[in-house]
């Protein structure tokens, strides 16, 4: 009775949360569709199914199916070895490469999109490729976006994993590729299939990436869904393809508590301490090179772009974000937009930090009973709906719930942070929960038995384990909300925009000297993003153990 | 006991991260407070909330103008796009969660209209205005505060540079001469290309079908918005493309200092005009202080500075225009137009048909 309680009082401000934030708002959404009529009109989900019959709608599930597949699979291939070599590596200047990586998840979809087609389009740097508006380039532009999820949430696993099975392993006369196989990939497995399964949400809610890249000869289900509830007002279609949405999120689920259940809970956890590269990892090595090299070209056209002004070489651009614009077109200068865009984010960081550690307690703890079980596997679903639901379903739900009484928070400042932490949310609880999940409690039953006290435990043996981790979905919450826009379009103040908002409407409008602006505007984020996240990572202790 | 230890540490981490930001926080609600002076104290009758989208924008002079003037504050709440608002304007007819309503246009207004989401006006409209009220309304619900015209753009520049006539009308488009040139934006997700498909459709009726084909068979290419069409594909940005579906207006914004010519012009055959209006909703708790917005909207002081805040044309008679418009932003002077009641009754087809038409 007690556990079950401390369960619920643990879970109770999250849930709260993102009922509030979150299934109200969509809930709503989904209800219009299929209460065409109102309450009182009954339920009739006739439109909406007609909408699932429709041959464009099994065209377009099955693009976005195939699509999201593809890029979390190479994702998950290009971010492994990139994971290894950013954190189980010590090389110089790896700490900088780990904080760059962050950096497309902050860019606008609307700049790197300019940015990919002038390097792919016909007679561009890489136009020979003949990738434009292909889907070869939409999976591209969305492996472009979400590598830094598998390296991130892998990495954070990784770098906590004991060497001492793989030594022993190799001791015994394994190959290093057996080695892997059998000892490694068995022990990140859980960590692998939570960053597959983030990076599959990202794709298949992607909006931005398949326009941009893809031309609109290609519709996914986002792009539908945007289709049906702003221009053509169709709440019914609307509503039947976000069912499709969360129905993909559960069964997604359900794979990926299959592939992390099978993990070996006894794991040895202990911060190994990253080697000197040896000759053998030279692969891994050349491998995080080359992704290095492949996400910042589209980022160095840009920069490169930002410093030309008439032609010639200049700082122009970036004096000219101190001013509110050509002919003051921006409502606050570009420097106070960025101000606003980093109190956003501290605050978006430590909300989806609160939240997500309480969540990952609460989801690693471990079941007595087959209820207990159910009730964590239900929560563990809950709080990766976020990621499953289209952010204009969100975002409008949002609009149209939390703008009146009785909960009028159009106003509130903490709004937009808590929004932008809900999408941050997934990302640290998947980097936490293997980390927490592959804790021996019996190293706790031990420290208890030799007489620490509960604090003194969790210090001991809790505490080293998390933190890094701990920090590594700081870094990311904090990049999440830098760069979010999606729900920041919806919600946003009018006499308070963020940096990106400030991109969008600079790009908007006409003009060298706007667009000019606009690119300056994006590599300060960009800058910005990658220096924070960097600082954030050299705030850990050396020795956490003694603490 | 055991489950307690973890969150001690989490607590403690969480404590933390709350002090530091929480000065952030303060900080940023006492900036509030100073810069607008509508904090808690102020009552609700006391302030006017205006819903509207994002490309919303005036001169804090101009605002700070209407809360002179009025003795209202003004609190602006935009949300994304035109599509947006109007969805959240028809939502909640009747029980609005605002008291104004601005930038609803002549593409969707049928549906604001239908839905019973406003309440008259009942002020006159100033010289110029009526023009582009809505048919049937007379401006009585739907103000008109604002005018542009979505027109093909040419690069000059570049037509001179290869010793090739710039397009002049439709049909041109269409013409071999000009393959692969033309890049516009997206019927499905821009305002500007959804204006284009409807330009077509007011110039071939049911033909426009055939003359998208005949677009889709010379090459032309379409962008998912207008950022992406002007900066990606046209010449004047980072394309190769010198031909570009954009505003009326853009010519002032292409202006070379020294020489005094734009490199681009607007063409004036391939014009639709749109109009942006403004409204009070039905149901207000405001309806006072919402007219007197709407009002304001069409004084002097707004209509002066839509060009430079909006980038649209007043339409109020007599107002002055920035030097660069005056000289170089022509307005068409007979714009396509579609009946509002008749998009409203085929919206929903004739985009459908388009996507099918376009993602064949």
């Amino acid at each position: 009775m007690r556990r079950t309680l401390s369960l619920v009082a643990l879970a109770a401000a999250p849930v709260v949360v993102l009922t509030l934030f979150f299934l109200l708002p969509v809930g709503g959404m989904l209800a219009r569709g299929l209460w065409p009529d109102g309450a009182d009109g009954g339920f009739d989900p006739g439109a909406a199914l007609e909408v699932l019959a429709r041959p464009r709608t099994g065209r377009v599930v099955w693009f976005t199916v195939w699509t999201s597949s593809a890029a979390t699979a190479v994702a998950v291939l290009l971010g492994l070895p990139a994971a290894y070599a950013l954190h189980r590596l010590r090389w110089r200047g790896r700490a900088a490469v780990r904080a760059a990586l962050l950096v497309p998840f902050v860019l606008p979809t609307v700049v790197v999109g300019v940015a990919f087609r002038q390097l792919l389009r016909e007679g561009g740097p890489l136009g020979f490729l003949g990738l434009d508006q292909t889907p070869a380039a939409i999976v591209m532009g969305l492996v472009f976006f979400n590598v830094s999820v598998v390296v991130r949430t892998v990495g954070a696993a990784w770098e906590g994993l004991d060497r001492r099975p793989a030594e022993a392993a190799a001791a015994l006369g394994a190959s290093p590729a057996t080695v892997f196989r059998t000892v490694t990939l068995p022990a990140l497995r859980p960590a692998v299939a939570s960053a597959a399964g983030v990076v599959f949400l990202f794709c298949a809610t992607a909006f931005g990436v398949v326009l941009t890249l893809g031309g609109v000869r290609y519709a996914s289900v986002e792009t539908e869904i945007y289709l049906l509830t702003t221009v053509l007002y169709d709440q019914a279609g609307a509503a039947a393809l976000s069912i499709v949405q969360l129905l993909a999120v559960v069964a997604l689920l359900v794979v990926t508590g299959r592939l992390r259940r099978v993990a070996d809970a006894t794991v040895q956890r202990v911060t190994a301490r990253p080697q000197r590269p040896r000759r053998a990892d030279a692969p891994q090595l050349a491998l995080t090179g080359l992704l290095v090299v492949a996400l910042a070209t589209p980022i160095a056209a840009l920069v490169v772009r930002s410093l030309r002004d008439d032609g010639r070489w200049s700082l122009a651009n970036y004096t000219a974000l101190q001013t509110r614009g050509d002919d003051g077109l921006l409502v606050v200068p570009a420097t106070t937009a960025l101000r606003n865009s980093l109190q956003t984010a501290v605050d978006a960081t430590w909300i989806a930090l609160l939240l997500g550690l309480l969540v990952a307690v609460v989801l690693t703890g471990r079941s007595r009973s087959r209820a207990e079980r159910r009730t964590r596997a239900v929560l563990d679903g809950f709080f990766m709906l976020p990621l499953g639901v289209s952010a204009v379903t969100l975002g409008f739900g949002l609009l149209v719930t939390l703008g009146r009484e009785p909960l009028d928070l159009r106003t509130w400042p903490l709004l937009v942070p808590l929004a932008q932490a809900l999408v941050a949310l997934p990302l640290v609880v998947r980097t936490l929960v293997p980390v927490l999940a592959g804790i021996d409690d019996r190293q706790r039953q031990a420290a208890a038995s030799l007489g620490a006290g509960p604090l003194r435990t969790a210090l001991t043996v809790d505490v080293p384990v998390v933190a890094r981790p701990l920090l590594a979905s700081a870094g990311f919450a904090f990049a999440v909300s830098l760069g979010e826009f999606g729900a920041t379009s919806f919600l946003s103040r009018a006499d308070h925009p963020t940096l990106p908002v400030v991109v969008v409407r600079l790009l908007g409008r006409p003009g060298e000297q706007n667009y000019g602006m606009a690119l300056a505007a994006a590599v300060v984020l960009a800058a910005t993003t990658a220096l924070v996240v960097l600082a954030v990572e050299r705030l850990r202790v050396p020795a956490l153990g003694a603490w | 006991m055991r489950d307690l230890r973890v969150p001690k540490v989490a607590a403690a981490a969480v404590l933390v991260l709350a002090a530091t930001s929480c000065s952030l926080i303060g900080s940023d609600e006492s900036s509030d407070a100073g810069r607008d002076g509508s904090g808690e104290t102020t009552a609700e009758d006391t302030t006017v909330i205006l819903l509207t989208h994002s490309d919303f924008s005036l001169p804090k002079k101009v605002i700070r103008g209407f809360e002179q003037e009025s003795g209202y504050s003004l609190e602006v709440r935009p949300s994304d796009g035109v599509g947006t608002l109007v969805n959240l304007v028809t939502d909640e007819a009747g029980k609005p969660s605002g008291d104004a309503v601005f930038g609803v246009d002549n593409t969707f207004a049928s549906r604001v209209e239908d839905a019973g989401a406003l309440s008259p006006y009942d002020g006159d409209l100033p010289p110029g205005a009526e023009t582009f009220a809505l048919p049937g309304d007379d401006g009585q619900r739907l103000v008109p505060v604002d005018t542009g015209n979505v027109c093909v753009n040419v690069d000059d520049t570049w037509f001179a540079e290869n010793d090739l006539a710039p397009p002049q009308t439709l049909d041109d488009l269409a013409d071999p001469a000009y393959e692969g040139l033309f890049v516009t934006s997206s019927a499905a997700t821009s305002s500007p290309g959804l204006a284009f498909l409807l330009t077509t459709i007011a110039a071939y009726g049911d033909d426009w079908p055939d003359y998208w084909q005949r677009l889709l068979d010379n090459d032309v290419e379409i962008a998912p918005s207008w950022s992406e069409a002007y900066y990606g594909g046209f010449t004047q940005g980072e394309g190769d493309r010198p031909i570009v579906l954009s505003y009326d207006s853009s010519p002032a914004f292409t202006v070379d200092e020294k020489s005094e010519t734009s490199s681009t012009s607007a063409l004036l055959d391939t014009c639709y005009r749109q109009v942006e209006y403004a409204g009070v909703l039905e149901g207000t708790e405001n309806p006072v202080g919402a007219r007197e917005l709407v009002s304001y909207l069409l004084g002097e002081q707004v209509q002066s500075a839509l060009p430079e805040s909006m980038y649209v044309f007043p339409v109020v008679d007599g107002v002055d225009l920035p030097p660069d418009w005056s000289r170089f932003a022509q307005q068409p002077s007979e714009p396509y137009a579609v009946d509002p009641a008749e998009i409203e009754a085929n919206r929903e087809d004739w985009l459908v048909e388009w996507n099918d038409l376009v993602s064949r």
